[in-house]
């Protein structure tokens, strides 16, 4: 067998396919952060606690109204978005013409009230949540066993993540979004009503949240904290991609979780912090990002 | 130095006095002020947090209230799992509040540094949650009391009992910081006492979401046993993922710290079989039923041993408060240590000069979906573990109060 620094290279594929799965969920989380900084110039704080409430309302749906995962994939980010829509509508949309700090306040705040109201509720130990029966098992690829749930959730999230760069960048919906963005005033005058594309689109980037929440209800215990745990590492990814680059959201996200993974068999004590050692040298050579552009 | 001898003098004194009416002391402040500080939001605040503090409250309640007329006063605070928000709230507090007692939640880290600060301020320091030995053995001061555990007893029990059960080879997988550090070397020690090897360990930092990256590691070991040396939301991660991944076909768990929060929220059927060690069960004695019951109708879920160890701990202060009239430090440290805990957490358990409190610990194993009657009906008592041989002995110690 090949080694490589004493890993044996059968080992080293099954922790990159890890990592990958890791990746995904950096990789949906922190594009619908940049999609939301991108069009409406908010940092989304909530998005965390949003990703928990995706989690928290398909587990609602499965043992309130016996709803099952897949309904819950449609229904869950659903909700969700409809919850941002009011976010936006009733509170955000009061901050657009303030300094950046406002929003990242007001939706900091929001984590705080969500998460603490789960957690009075529903206690830190979370939830079960069964994995549906269609991807139950394992799937032997030779070198790992890999469970089938797992390698959904790389398909799953990249198909939505490729569709959503898709939307944006090649479509003409996608384009009057962008224009949106540049020169509202213009845009406007086309006959485009710009605040409620505005809307829709916050309400996209949180369902997109959502979305990553029920894909990650059955690998993880379903608890209060599990937006927080992850929304500091998703933030370094977007910083580190370039704030509001859409593919670079979606190749930093996934990168990184292949990184971390390598750093899990290599240093384990260091994988928490890797991330942020990658964000720290990459702002000091590309301030910008990786994919953004030097305004 | 003069300082100390003065000190020395002043408490020769004070024992000098012991046979006169003790009011002579009196309570500082005209208050006992108690003050607890646990992890009341983070990972685990499930097992202690604010269902701690409504223990301790009972405590009180149950004291009258008021000793001699003095008020009983609890304060609270969160340390976020980060020691030097404990310390420097336990250093605000003894300085400025006239803090009496300080009572230690979860968390080993932020329970050496408080019990660094109680000892530098001279009060008791009473430690629930925390596991690292360290407190009573490298770390010993004269005014810890380690109450509830810790890691050499969950070490002792659960690791001998499984090589006893043909688990030779072990891998660990470890919480990066000083508890985990203490778990894995304790039942590394005892493992390898026992005639088993340790294959190797991986520490994962605290609060990982995604263990399935060491457990692949743990299993390429062709270790027997997966000893999990972390706690709270860590192992109840650590074991979905091995069920997950089919880690626990191949390798067999054993929870070195688990509490019976854990088993209630991974359920029975991701945890039946496992062994583990704690100090106290709900179930264990018609005393311990009596409590659960007053403890439910306030909290409405079972307790955990830490929340019954909170109440005990108090209770017992309360005790020598009432007994000795006063809130002194070193006053209740002797009294502390020269008295016995007989309630409905502890059977004839006493505080050693090393601030170990000695009593009996419990080996469990976890029901069988089929076995159990309900929600909380979870362990099977395996064997009763006495204190002077689960805990680290006087002879093993490097603490420095034992007169050698």
């Amino acid at each position: 067998m090949i080694d490589i620094f004493g890993i044996p290279i059968q080992a080293l594929l099954g922790q990159l396919l890890l990592g990958l799965v890791n990746g995904s969920f950096y990789a949906m989380l922190s594009l619908g952060l940049a999609v939301i900084f991108g069009l409406l110039n908010v940092i989304n704080f909530a998005h965390g606690s949003l990703y928990m409430l995706g989690a928290f309302v398909a587990w609602m749906g499965l043992s309130y109204l016996g709803l099952n995962y897949w309904v819950m994939l449609i229904l869950a980010p659903l909700v969700v978005g409809l919850f941002g829509i009011v976010i936006e509508k009733l509170l955000l949309k009061h901050l657009y013409k303030l300094d950046h700090l406002y929003g990242l306040l007001l939706t900091f705040g929001l984590t705080l009230l969500i998460e603490g109201l789960f957690r009075s509720f529903y206690g830190v130990s979370g939830q079960p949540y069964p994995t549906p029966d269609l991807l139950r098992g394992a799937t032997n690829l030779g070198f790992m066993i890999l469970p089938n749930y797992r390698g959904w959730v790389v398909v799953a999230s990249i198909t939505v993540c490729l569709a959503t760069w898709f939307i944006i960048e090649r479509t003409r919906l996608g384009a009057l979004l962008r224009a949106g963005t540049e020169n509202p005033k213009l845009v406007e005058a086309f006959g485009v009503n710009v605040p409620r594309m505005v809307t829709l689109t916050y309400g996209f980037g949180v369902a997109l949240a959502g979305f990553a929440g029920v894909l990650a209800a059955p690998v993880l215990q379903i608890s209060p904290l599990m937006g927080s745990n992850l929304i500091i590492v998703v933030f370094a990814v977007v910083v580190i991609g370039g704030m509001g680059s859409i593919l670079g959201a979606i190749v930093t996200g996934l990168g990184l979780g292949v990184i971390e993974g390598l750093t899990k068999v290599f240093w384990p004590e260091a994988s928490s912090t890797v991330v942020f050692i990658i964000m720290a040298i990459v702002l000091l050579l590309r301030p910008a990002g990786l994919f953004g552009k030097e305004k | 130095m003069k300082l100390h001898h003065i000190t020395a003098a002043l408490a020769l004194a004070g024992l000098g006095f012991a046979g006169l009416p003790a009011q002579a002391q009196g309570i500082s402040g005209d208050v006992i002020r108690i003050g607890f500080i646990t992890d009341m939001s983070g990972v685990y605040s499930d097992i202690d947090g604010p269902a701690g503090v409504e223990a301790i409250r009972m405590a009180i309640a149950d004291a009258g209230g008021a000793i001699n007329g003095k008020k009983i006063e609890l304060v609270t605070a969160d340390h976020q799992n980060k020691a030097d928000i404990a310390s420097s709230r336990a250093r605000e507090w003894f300085d400025q509040e006239g803090l009496d007692v300080l009572i230690g939640g979860t968390n080993s880290a932020t329970n050496l540094a408080m019990a660094a600060v109680a000892a530098e301020k001279k009060k008791p320091f009473i430690s629930i949650g925390a596991g690292a030995s360290d407190l009573t053995n490298a770390q010993c001061t004269p005014y810890t009391v380690h109450y509830a555990y810790d890691t050499v007893a969950l070490a002792r029990g659960t690791g001998s009992a499984v090589v006893k059960n043909g688990g030779k080879t072990w891998f660990f997988l470890t919480a990066d910081y000083a508890f985990g550090h203490a778990l894995e070397r304790d039942t590394t020690a005892v493992v390898k006492a026992a005639g088993g090897e340790v294959k190797g360990a991986v520490r994962a930092p605290l609060a990982t979401a995604d263990f399935s990256s060491f457990l692949l590691q743990a299993q390429a070991s062709g270790a027997q046993i997966l000893g999990l040396a972390n706690a709270g939301g860590d192992t109840i991660n650590s074991i979905k993922a091995a069920n997950e991944f089919g880690v626990t076909q191949t390798m067999k768990m054993a929870g070195l710290l688990i509490f019976i929060n854990d088993i209630h929220s991974l359920g029975l059927k991701a945890t039946q079989g496992m062994y583990l060690t704690d100090s106290w069960y709900w179930d264990q004695s018609d005393a311990a039923r009596a409590w659960t019951k007053k403890f439910e109708a306030k909290v409405n879920r079972k307790p955990s041993s830490l929340q019954a160890a909170d109440y005990s701990s108090v209770a017992f202060y309360l005790n020598g408060v009432k007994a000795t009239g006063t809130d002194d430090a070193d006053t209740l440290m002797k009294w502390m240590k020269s008295n016995k805990i007989n309630d409905f957490y502890a059977h004839d358990g006493y505080v050693r000069e090393d601030g170990r409190m000695v009593h009996e610990m419990y080996l469990m194993q976890v029901k069988t979906p089929e076995e159990s009657k309900g929600p909380w009906d979870y362990y099977k008592v395996v064997s009763k573990l006495p204190g002077d041989e689960v805990y680290t002995k006087p002879s093993e110690s490097s603490c420095k109060l034992f007169k050698k």
